[in-house]
């Protein structure tokens, strides 16, 4: 636990210095609303209607974007084989990095939500309900996400293959969420859509850390 | 000889040389009889000649799932086994079950069209086929992504492995969503409900469109294997050039 715990401080620390992780997603996750709301054209009253829809769409593909960047940082400098030596095992490393990444993004892009939204001109409660649902969903992306990026750890640039593998997986979570803050405006806050994208998401934090675990010790061995 | 025999790469050559043949011919001996019943046999009720085009449709969907779960076992004798030619299986698979896939999705397409007065509804069934066909392509872009073709045939395992729980999503998805797409009608529990005349030709030509499979992915593993023996070639040639 507390070896998890230096873990996860080590990678945010990395983060914040870094700089790029934490900012650019949340650039890019407002830049996606803005070029939305130009390709819809500034009728509020549409926008709000396909707000939410526009927001999940952009978490998810913020979400996206760092994914590469969770492990292939540690192969090029060496760090991923003294985590491998290390005797916590590879599981549970997978795991902390994942959180790690999880708080430099996909909270940041929750908390973000509420501000996004009054740009598409979403309503109170609709906000509320999706910065709440992205809560629960990007998690379930990250950890997902985690798979791709363990695979494609050896390669050079796997930016927007990354990208290419984790998409289809991510799908449940993105149909799962969008009908979840459906419901939520509707006034069904945990209907049954919410029940499934946190099915999804404690499906992914169970897989997710396995199967990464798995590549990474395949790809040295 | 056993199945185990064919492990061996030499073997598996020498038997890919009479077996292409005999696996084309029959694919193309079944395929032509299945067609042939199915166009034999008389207009559906509703929907007219147009239902004929189930004897490519669902075999082609069958294959495009049926492969998948065949790179899955060769996934996991990849993993779990070291087989020598699990891997090869499953590199030469990846590019033919995506041809089903796209086959299955334009058929379909053309079949809704005149059946349901729509070439695409996002449907469950509808749309877990076309995530199929992004996950195949995911995996042969990775394949693509790496030079050494151990390393890839590692990380496509596990990818192979985490899609395929995609298949029962397919497989029950017009169960759990009954939107647009008929309910299953060939594999259920208490037997098919498609009419003899229809169910005949259909597993004809889906045991035709298998062969073809057979034959295909041979073919390709035959090809995969001769690359690699020209890769272990240049690597020796050009370090014995030093």
């Amino acid at each position: 636990m507390r070896a998890m715990g230096i873990i996860i401080a080590r990678d945010l620390r990395l983060g914040m210095r870094a700089g790029g992780a934490l900012g650019a997603g949340l650039i890019f996750f407002l830049s996606v609303v803005m070029v939305s709301a130009f390709a819809i054209g500034p009728d509020l009253g549409l926008l709000s209607r396909v707000g939410p829809a526009i927001l999940w769409i952009g978490a998810l593909l913020a979400s996206l974007l760092g994914l590469e960047r969770i492990f292939a940082a540690d192969h090029e400098d060496g760090s991923l084989d003294l985590l491998q030596l290390a005797p916590l095992p590879m599981e549970a490393v997978a795991a902390a990095k994942g959180i790690a990444h999880w708080l430099m993004t996909g909270l940041s892009l929750a908390v973000a939500v509420p501000v996004f939204g009054i740009l598409l001109g979403v309503s109170g409660k609709a906000l509320f309900a999706a910065a709440l649902l992205l809560l629960v969903g990007t998690p379930a992306i990250t950890f997902l996400g985690l798979i791709g990026a363990a695979v494609s750890v050896a390669l050079p640039r796997a930016g927007m293959l990354v990208a290419i593998l984790v998409l289809p997986f991510t799908i449940p979570v993105l149909i799962f969420g969008a009908a979840a803050t459906e419901s939520a405006i509707a006034g069904e806050v945990f209907g049954t859509p919410f029940k499934l994208l946190l099915a999804t998401a404690l499906f992914g934090f169970v897989i997710g850390p396995v199967a990464a675990a798995a590549a990474i010790r395949l790809a040295r061995s | 000889m056993p199945v185990s025999d064919l492990a061996n790469p030499h073997r598996f050559l020498r038997f890919a040389r009479w077996g292409v043949p005999l696996f084309a011919l029959l694919a193309v001996a079944l395929i032509a009889l299945g067609l042939t019943l199915g166009f034999l046999a008389p207009p559906e009720r509703d929907q007219g000649e147009s239902v004929k085009i189930i004897f490519l449709h669902v075999p082609s969907a069958w294959l495009s799932m049926g492969i998948f779960a065949f790179m899955a076992i060769a996934a996991l004798g990849t993993l779990v086994w070291r087989h020598p030619l699990a891997d090869v299986a499953q590199k030469a698979a990846a590019p033919i079950g995506a041809a089903f896939c796209v086959v299955c999705l334009v058929s379909g397409a053309l079949w809704g069209r005149p059946a349901w007065g729509t070439y695409w509804q996002w449907d469950g069934r509808l749309t877990s086929v076309l995530v199929l066909l992004l996950i195949y392509l995911g995996i042969i872009a990775l394949w693509r992504a790496f030079e050494e073709p151990g390393l890839a045939a590692r990380a496509v395992s596990v990818l192979t492995l985490a899609g395929s729980i995609n298949l029962p999503i397919i497989k029950f998805s017009v169960d759990w969503w009954s939107t647009l797409h008929q309910p299953a009608s060939v594999l259920r529990f208490g037997g098919p409900t498609i009419h003899p005349a229809f169910l005949t030709p259909l597993l004809v030509s889906a045991l035709g469109f298998a062969f073809l499979f057979g034959a295909l992915l041979m073919a390709a593993m035959r090809n995969e294997i001769l690359r690699r023996r020209v890769r272990t070639l240049r690597i020796l040639a050009a370090s014995g050039a030093q």
